[in-house]
């Protein structure tokens, strides 16, 4: 790991590395074995979040057994796919590129030319919509290839709600979830992920020069601080606050966190019978069929 | 016979698969046999795997349940600890552990503490059990026997060694969580536990045996880190974190008078004293103490 990374890792947040990357390797192959599964499928940005997945997953079924799907949308930063061809190669596994934007754009369009729309798309709309056509395909080609699709969001972006409900966040597996963005940074150096995707600025690649750092107003470190004090540690507001954190951004990622409970947890049912899937029908996730 | 071969069967169980598990309980029994391994011990639920939720019923089983009496049968002359859902006769479901010796079904222990915060939700699928007491094995030692969480409660490895144990086994399927670059060894909870296993060595006087499963299921994966501690608090031996196999350690019962007579914090214990404390603290919390006198 160079020295010299353009990023700060908190004291607090540091993780043992070998014992993460170990967990998360066991964590997918345990899986893949109780689902019957040998591959997955992977949406490679050229981010640091999925090219550390790639990795780990690649350590955890080998590499032939990855399909690393590339999915530019026409605004998607020619640098990102660089990236992501840098870690195919590394890696050694399969990839693919399928452009999502005839899907996208053909969509807006015909609501436009049939009248039904009478403007272009906030950045919004289009940035989830396009994320949801990416889940799309990754799910269609979760059949064709046999593999359970991997998810790549992590903590910090689970718990602030910058996420797609139903695009980036549907995974079969999450397996970084639980690593704040620092940790992810952290274990993404540890493992081997390009130097250029370590040190480039994090985007969701939704517009081009979006970064979301600046979408927030904070560095990543302080985020990740902040989080750790108020999710992991129980933290109330004030002690955050006596703790050095300014009022206004304390303020702000509390309601950030309480804002996004929802794109968190499954969609509630409405309770009629006397046992209902969710509520209180709890079974694992697999289970012996019958019996 | 002065030494006493002990077997760790730290394995990853399926869940919900009783069959599957029964299977290699039974190759696991005969591995342990080929090393002439005189006490092996299976993690907690090792039967029926940890997660069930609401197929804790249907992974149920009686104490005199045939599956049982069939590991029994094949453990021979070696005794063997298990780890299964019981259902009593009144169907109150226990996670419990059942000690095999000749050939059956010797002694059934349940879980008195089940844990009910952060990732845990045993009470609302399991009953707990409420009897802490040692138990004689063929072996010539009193065993001290409990489950998981019942070694988070002091009063446990206390009442055990009050009662005559001069092994305490904890069977356990214990997440692993909290890592960290702070905590020795990277795992938070290995670190936790390792501090509780040498500490009641050392106050007990007694060996302590651990054996906790590996695998994953759903968002947990169980650590593993089985070990075995002689009286003093000193590892015997320590099994790879995250690893499945068979672990044989040997231990020196002679170890346990060696201890005690060097350090008789045993013969120092005041149960009277305790149970006068107890009483007391009980009537408070119940709000029926009377104003006592100062002593």
């Amino acid at each position: 790991m160079s020295d010299d990374l353009p990023w700060e890792l908190p004291d607090e947040l540091l993780i043992d590395t070998e014992m993460a990357r170990r967990i998360i390797v066991a964590f997918i192959g345990g899986h893949m074995q109780q689902t019957g599964f040998g591959r997955a499928v992977l949406g490679l940005s050229g981010g640091i979040d999925s090219a550390l997945v790639a990795y780990l997953t690649a350590a955890a079924i080998k590499p032939e057994n990855l399909l690393c799907l590339m999915l530019p949308y026409r605004t998607s930063s020619p640098a990102s796919r660089a990236d992501a061809e840098e870690v195919v190669a590394a890696l050694g596994c399969p990839s693919r590129v399928v452009e999502i934007t005839p899907i996208v754009d053909g969509y807006f369009e015909a609501a436009l030319a049939g009248g039904e729309e009478r403007a272009e798309p906030s950045r919004l709309r289009l940035g989830n919509f396009a994320a949801r056509a990416r889940m799309a395909v990754l799910y269609d080609q979760s059949a064709a290839w046999d593999g359970l699709v991997m998810g790549t969001s992590n903590k910090t972006e689970s718990l602030l709600g910058y996420t797609t409900i139903f695009g980036d966040n549907a995974a079969a597996l999450q397996p970084i979830g639980d690593l704040y963005k620092s940790q992810v940074r952290q274990l993404s150096a540890a493992v081997g992920v390009p130097e250029a995707i370590l040190r480039k600025p994090p985007t969701a690649d939704l517009w081009a020069g979006q970064t979301d750092e600046h979408e927030v107003g904070l560095s990543y470190a302080e985020i990740d601080r902040l989080l750790y004090s108020l999710v992991d540690l129980r933290r109330t507001s004030d002690e955050l606050v006596e703790m050095g954190f300014a009022a206004a951004n304390v303020e702000r990622v509390v309601a950030l966190v309480a804002g996004s409970e929802f794109k968190r947890q499954v969609a509630p049912v409405a309770k009629l019978s006397p046992r209902t899937p969710g509520v209180d029908y709890l079974y694992p996730r697999r289970r012996p069929r019958g019996g | 016979m002065s030494t006493l071969r002990i077997g760790l069967a730290q394995l990853a169980p399926r869940l919900g698969d009783v069959a599957a598990n029964v299977a290699l309980h039974r190759d696991w029994i005969a591995r342990a046999l080929d090393q002439q391994v005189d006490l092996l011990v299976f993690p907690e639920l090792g039967l029926t795997g940890y997660l069930l939720q609401d197929l804790n019923a249907e992974v149920a089983m009686p104490a005199d349940d045939a599956r049982l009496a069939e590991l029994a049968a094949a453990a021979g002359q070696m005794s063997a600890v298990v780890g299964f859902v019981e259902e009593a006769a009144d169907h109150r479901l226990f996670i419990s552990a059942a000690l095999l010796e000749g050939g059956q079904v010797a002694h059934v222990v349940r879980k008195a503490y089940l844990p009910n915060y952060g990732l845990f939700d045993e009470q609302r699928f399991f009953a707990a059990g409420d009897r802490v007491a040692a138990i004689d094995s063929r072996l010539g030692v009193r065993l001290g026997l409990s489950i998981c969480e019942d070694f988070w409660h002091l009063p446990v490895p206390l009442l055990h060694a009050l009662d005559g144990a001069q092994l305490l086994v904890n069977i356990s399927s214990s997440p692993g969580r909290d890592v960290s670059a702070t905590v020795e060894g990277g795992l938070g909870t290995a670190g936790s536990w390792q501090a509780l296993l040498r500490t009641y060595a050392m106050l007990t006087g007694c060996h302590v045996v651990f054996v906790n499963r590996v695998g994953v299921e759903e968002s947990i994966t169980f650590w593993g880190g089985s070990e075995v501690l002689d009286p003093s608090g000193r590892t015997v031996l320590r099994a790879p974190l995250h690893e499945e196999g068979l672990f044989v350690a040997e231990m020196d019962r002679a170890e346990v008078r060696r201890q005690r007579v060097a350090t008789p914090l045993l013969r120092d214990e005041r149960p009277e004293m305790v149970a006068r404390q107890l009483e007391r603290l009980i009537r408070q919390r119940a709000g029926t103490a009377e104003e006592e006198p100062p002593e």
